[in-house]
């Protein structure tokens, strides 16, 4: 889990707004190759947008962004992503198979070719992963709230991204199943990928995670490691102060400080 | 039965129905995955004033419509982007006008009146001509083209519009493809089914399929089935008749819509019992966790 390389995700500055309500309000945030960032904070603080922004789906209104060392706007290898949104509760019209919904997160690799074995495995491999192999061929209507964001996550995993984006992707999960995903994101990073994501507590991935970033207000709070969060599932933004160590993420600058 | 294949107005008749049930139920199952399925009703209201407008311009109705319809569908696309507080009105509006002006125009071109929209608004078997079936199969294979050549990509576009965003899918350019494919299809139906039942025939078929399947590749085949089964038998039944074969094709299709729905009651019921069969056979959910649990996760020292 050594975090090495060049930056895969880098926001410097990023302000954004929804409607008319300012959310983001000058976010620095790196993930460099092969590192797992979580983010923090409480309702509001601004977690959600800064992941919807970092792939495009919130305009900003400040500040730079950049994926794979090229600015937003010239960034086209949308393969090297896999994205989670937060789970919709509505459902589709029309049903459709979990392995259908899941080979949907191929597309970006494909292009207008028809799947091909290699596709089948990358599926294969993205169901087992999240413990669904037995279920790919049910509905998904039928399924959980808890084993359905398991879906959109193995659709992500399908792609074989570099970075994986994840906006709570614990919502409703229950505690098997967070060690089940714990299990295999230790395993897309032991191949390389980095990983942000949006939590509300740790919980059993907490393992997995190099850095957490507090946000606050759509601003930079916290930067800890893991371990050194004080009881961050009840108090995420709990003043307990900055532990010795903290120092030693010196990739973010707080919004606060500048 | 068969001495109506004998008419060459039944042959091309039914032949129209083929393409028509086939290329309907294609489009209509991503509106109805969007939710959109009233969608090809809006557009038929305005394919109505492209059908005056060939009148009017003496010319094919069939092109007028393909145009003027295409760009109502692209225009409730654009709206769908930009007006989402006010989106449902200017839908109607958009309906409405449609309306309004196919009758305006008609009632202008020479010789014109609105009875003669009827065949177009609940279709006609006896008005198909060789030029209509000429673009008749050339739009449906375009349509065709579309629903099952880019089925994969139209999928995760109205399934997850965000994630498809992400994944780098032209979003924007299939949302209008799949609305001109759309007004396409109201277009090529017009004269079977009818501009103000056309809709039925994109939706019901899909609504029947989906009772039974589970999949949206299934749902796919089986809608596209039932669309072709009810377009044929409801043209033979409006020869028969002497009926419009709008009427005669949507009522077969609501009786199929009732008897799969009546039939799947079992089936789901059997279904129910299988599974809660095998989850007694392998009674902890905990069990299959654990067993997928180690089986992928590295061998840690």
């Amino acid at each position: 889990m050594s975090a090495t390389g060049n930056p895969v995700m880098a926001l410097r500055g990023v302000c954004a707004a929804l409607g008319a309500r300012p959310v983001l309000r000058g976010i620095d945030l790196e993930v460099v190759g092969g590192e797992v960032v979580a983010l923090l904070g409480a309702n509001g603080s601004g977690k959600s947008t800064t992941v919807r922004a970092a792939v495009g789906q919130v305009p900003l209104t400040g500040g730079e962004l950049e994926l794979f060392g090229k600015p937003l706007r010239r960034f086209r290898q949308w393969r090297r992503v896999g994205y989670v949104p937060q789970r919709s509760t509505a459902t589709a019209g029309v049903p459709a198979t979990v392995r259908e919904v899941v080979s949907a997160g191929r597309l970006a690799r494909r292009g207008l070719r028809p799947l091909g074995r290699a596709d089948r495995t990358a599926v294969a491999r993205a169901l087992d992963l999240v413990g669904l192999a037995d279920r790919a061929g049910d509905s998904v209507d039928e399924l959980s709230g808890g084993q359905h964001q398991r879906v959109l996550i193995a659709r992500a995993l399908a792609g074989e991204p570099e970075l994986l984006i994840m906006d709570e992707p614990l919502a409703g999960v229950d505690l098997a199943s967070q060690q089940i995903l714990a299990d295999a994101l230790s395993e897309e990073v032991s191949r390389g990928s980095s990983v942000l994501l949006v939590l509300h507590e740790l919980g059993p991935l907490a393992p997995v995670i190099d850095r957490t970033v507090v946000l606050r207000s759509g601003r930079v709070e916290r930067v800890e490691h893991p371990e050194q969060l004080h009881d961050l599932a009840c108090h995420p933004l709990d003043a307990a102060g900055r532990l010795p160590g903290a120092a030693e993420a010196p990739k973010i600058e707080t919004g606060l400080l500048t | 039965m068969i001495e109506l294949l004998d008419y060459p107005f039944m042959q091309r008749a039914l032949l129209a129905a083929l393409l028509v049930g086939i290329a309907a139920p294609a489009v209509g199952i991503y509106l109805v995955q969007r939710r959109q399925a009233i969608m090809g009703d809006g557009i038929g209201h305005v394919a109505l004033t492209g059908v005056a407008l060939g009148f009017l311009l003496s010319s094919n109705p069939v092109w007028t419509a393909v145009l003027v319809s295409s760009l109502g569908a692209v225009a409730m696309e654009l709206v769908r982007w930009y007006g989402k507080a006010r989106g449902d009105i200017a839908l109607a509006m958009l309906f409405y006008g449609g309306m309004a002006g196919g009758v305006m125009i008609i009632n202008m071109a020479p010789g014109g009146s609105t009875g003669k929209l009827n065949t177009f608004l609940f279709g006609s078997i006896t008005t198909v001509s060789v030029e209509d079936l000429g673009a008749i199969v050339v739009l449906s294979m375009f349509v065709l083209a579309v629903c099952l050549g880019l089925r994969r990509q139209l999928f995760a576009v109205c399934q997850d519009e965000e994630f498809a965003r992400v994944t780098g899918l032209p979003v924007r350019l299939l949302n209008l493809l799949l609305a001109v494919t759309a007004a396409v299809t109201v277009t090529v139906s017009m004269r079977v089914v009818g501009l103000l039942l056309i809709s039925a025939l994109m939706v019901i078929p899909v609504a029947a399929a989906q009772q039974v399947t589970r999949g949206f590749a299934a749902t796919l085949a089986a809608s596209i089935g039932v669309g072709v089964a009810v377009a044929l038998s409801g043209t033979v039944v409006s020869y028969h008749a002497d009926v419009p074969p709008g009427a005669s094709i949507v009522l077969l299709a609501i009786a199929v819509f009732a008897l799969v729905t009546l039939a799947a009651v079992p089936l789901t019921r059997r279904r129910a019992r299988i599974a809660a069969r095998q989850e007694s056979a392998e009674p902890a959910d905990g069990v299959v966790l654990e067993k997928t649990a180690s089986g992928s996760t590295p061998s840690a020292p």
